[in-house]
């Protein structure tokens, strides 16, 4: 009986055992990316990001191959085109970041049926049998009204500076402050302008709205905004208010030489471009054979009053505020997840 | 006369050369292409492209010029993923509609002796704004015999070579056997010969219009089925591609001198170049000069064998 017993817990912890042995060895499988644009900083850093991590990755022999595509003219067509051409290549996972959410479902399901796993993220894909790592631009909202309802318990007069009209990630982020707004209702939305996430548009248009606003608190932005912003303001008499930056280069330094000259202090919020690396892990997971949900968030990168010093030193200049993530972060994301 | 078949041929010699000589170096590049799966996936964006190279075939074949191909496939596209597949009545319907808008632009230009290319840009923005208002964010999904079109596994043969030997054929069968399609070439031959033969120029205008906008409809339709939906910019790059690709398979900006065959040809070389160029492991910032120059080394080849041609006639 106690033999017996012995065996069965030898046969449960070999069944236990096959799964950790099954994974890790994903050394003979290869990854591909499909971008479907290059041509501004974020995607130029998103794709350094993906080299960086990739390069040791394949060098470890953790994955056989992890190499980039990208389109040359951002249209759906070609990028369905290059998934077909990616997919006889033999890959075993295609990483997407997609130049149509749905455009690309055909292409994306021929590469499941031949039983390719695929991850989006960034431009996620709405097939169902990939796998999306998306932002929730929402919570990017109302988490700046949250931060500043913690600094400002009285409140007050908000001016809010809006992406480019019309484009999905707008109508998100601002959805998500007006949620925060009504949350916290010590604060009112007194204008609202259209920065086309630049610095030169916003400053403009900031400083076009500026005489006629009553006293203002905080800017809530969208990213690529902030600098300009602080220039609009900086050129009248008003007080600088809290404006929240979006972890450009020139909003940090501009913050950096604020703090270090009157103790300025803000917070910063984006999406890093290295959020390809977490695509990458996150499929390399998939290959080894881990229960991954088909739909995952990508963590914001924030930088506060403490780590601005540290994040503005590895951000280049014209650049985006960076982290490259590890196989540790993309389980913590799968876990977060479940 | 007898030398007129030998010279139907031999515009097709440079075309199917040409795309033999790339199927080879796929098939040499990744041999997995060469198996049913791996023709499809090659070949299966270039139906739409090549019944959008047909479309441009008729317009071409009377001297004119259409730049706004890519902008009519999209909002086809467009109806064919909202429209068709809900309420498929209205959809047929406004395709129709579409198509007539097509035939009634052709004779327009052809009444107020207008600069075809000036007018079809003009349309070309027409076309997009129409496709915005449709599906103003990208969405939509097939009608389901669309759908089913695309994915069928027809026996031995992919669907995506069935489907291109289909349409080349249909398309020869109305360029070279119909009255039509001899009055279509006239026209871009000699139109005030057709004319005064006591054919009417105008009708064979807007009949050539008419086709083209049939057959672009087709391409949205089938591009549809691909791609599972569409958005307002999903076939722009068709206007290019088509004007490319019948030229490539053999045709003429001028004369009247098409080949349907060719121009099927065509759109799948200019497919298979990017498949090509994408497995060669080009980087994409040169991918597009690179295509470039395969389409100039064609075109090259060409006037070469025109030139052999012209000095047989003479002899």
């Amino acid at each position: 009986m106690k033999r017996q017993s012995l065996l069965l817990a030898g046969a449960a912890g070999l069944c236990l055992a096959m799964p950790l042995s099954a994974q890790a060895d994903t050394s003979d499988k290869s990854i591909a990316l499909s971008n479907n644009y290059a041509g501004n900083s974020w995607r130029q850093a998103m794709l350094t990001s993906w080299e960086t991590v990739t390069g040791p990755a394949v060098e470890n022999g953790i994955v056989a191959a992890a190499d980039a595509f990208t389109t040359a003219e951002n249209q759906v067509t070609e990028q369905a085109a290059q998934i077909q051409n990616l997919i006889l290549q033999g890959y075993d996972a295609i990483v997407i970041n997609a130049a149509s959410p749905t455009g690309l479902n055909g292409a994306v399901r021929e590469a499941c049926d031949a039983g390719i796993v695929v991850v989006s993220f960034d431009g996620v894909v709405t097939e169902p049998c990939a796998w999306r790592i998306a932002v929730d631009f929402h919570q990017m909202g109302s988490d700046q009204i949250a931060y500043l309802a913690e600094r400002l318990p009285d409140g007050g007069n908000l001016l809010e500076i809006r992406g480019l009209a019309g484009v999905f990630v707008d109508d998100e982020i601002s959805a998500g402050i007006h949620a925060g707004v009504e949350e916290h209702p010590q604060f009112e939305i007194a204008g609202s302008v259209h920065g086309d996430w630049a610095q030169d548009v916003s400053q403009r248009a900031v400083a076009g709205i500026l005489p006629s606003l009553p006293e203002i608190v905080g800017v809530v932005t969208q990213g690529g905004d902030g600098y300009g912003a602080a220039q609009a303001f900086a050129a009248t008499d008003r007080e600088m208010p809290i404006i929240v930056m979006g972890n450009r280069h020139d909003e940090l330094t501009w913050w950096k030489e604020q703090k270090d000259a009157n103790g300025y202090e803000t917070m910063s919020v984006s999406i890093a471009p290295g959020v390809s690396t977490l695509a990458f892990w996150v499929a390399q997971q998939v290959l080894d054979g881990a229960e991954v949900p088909k739909d995952l968030t990508v963590p914001f990168l924030r930088i506060d009053q403490d780590n601005l010093e540290e994040n503005l030193a590895n951000t280049q200049e014209g650049g985006v505020a960076n982290v490259e993530y590890t196989l540790e972060d993309a389980q913590d994301v799968i876990a977060e997840a479940q | 006369m007898s030398l007129r078949p030998s010279v139907d041929a031999m515009r097709l010699v440079v075309p199917t050369l040409a795309l033999t000589a790339l199927l080879a170096a796929v098939f040499w590049l990744q041999p997995r292409a060469m198996s049913y799966m791996g023709l499809n996936l090659l070949f299966n964006l270039a139906v739409p492209i090549a019944l959008a190279t047909l479309a441009q075939m008729f317009i071409l074949a009377v001297n004119n010029l259409d730049l706004s191909i890519g902008a009519f496939v999209s909002f086809a596209a467009c109806v064919s993923a909202t429209f068709l597949q809900s309420t498929p009545l209205i959809g047929v319907l406004i395709l129709l509609a579409a198509i007539a808008a097509y035939a009634a632009i052709g004779a327009v230009i052809h009444l107020r002796n207008l600069p075809s290319i000036v007018v079809t840009l003009g349309m070309s923005f027409v076309w997009t704004g129409l496709a915005v208002l449709l599906l103003p964010a990208p969405g939509g999904s097939p009608p389901d015999w669309a759908r089913s079109l695309m994915t069928t596994k027809p026996p031995l043969v992919p669907m995506a070579i069935v489907a291109s030997v289909i349409i080349a054929l249909i398309a020869h069968l109305i360029v070279t056997r119909s009255s039509l399609g001899v009055l279509i070439r006239g026209v871009g031959g000699n139109e005030r010969s057709v004319e005064r033969a006591g054919w009417s120029v105008l009708w064979a205008k807007t009949a050539a219009y008419a086709l083209a906008g049939t057959f672009a409809v087709a391409a949205g339709i089938a591009l549809v089925g691909l791609t599972t939906s569409a958005d307002a910019n999903i076939a722009l790059r068709y206007t290019l591609l088509s004007i490319a690709g019948v030229i490539l398979g053999g045709g003429e900006f001028v004369g009247g001198r098409v080949s349907p065959v060719g121009a099927v040809i065509g759109a799948l070389t200019l497919t298979l170049a990017a498949s090509f160029l994408s497995f060669m492991r080009i980087s994409p910032d040169w991918q597009i000069g690179a295509q470039g120059a395969i389409l100039i080394i064609v075109l090259a080849l060409r006037l070469f064998l025109n030139r052999l041609e012209r000095q047989e006639g003479r002899a």
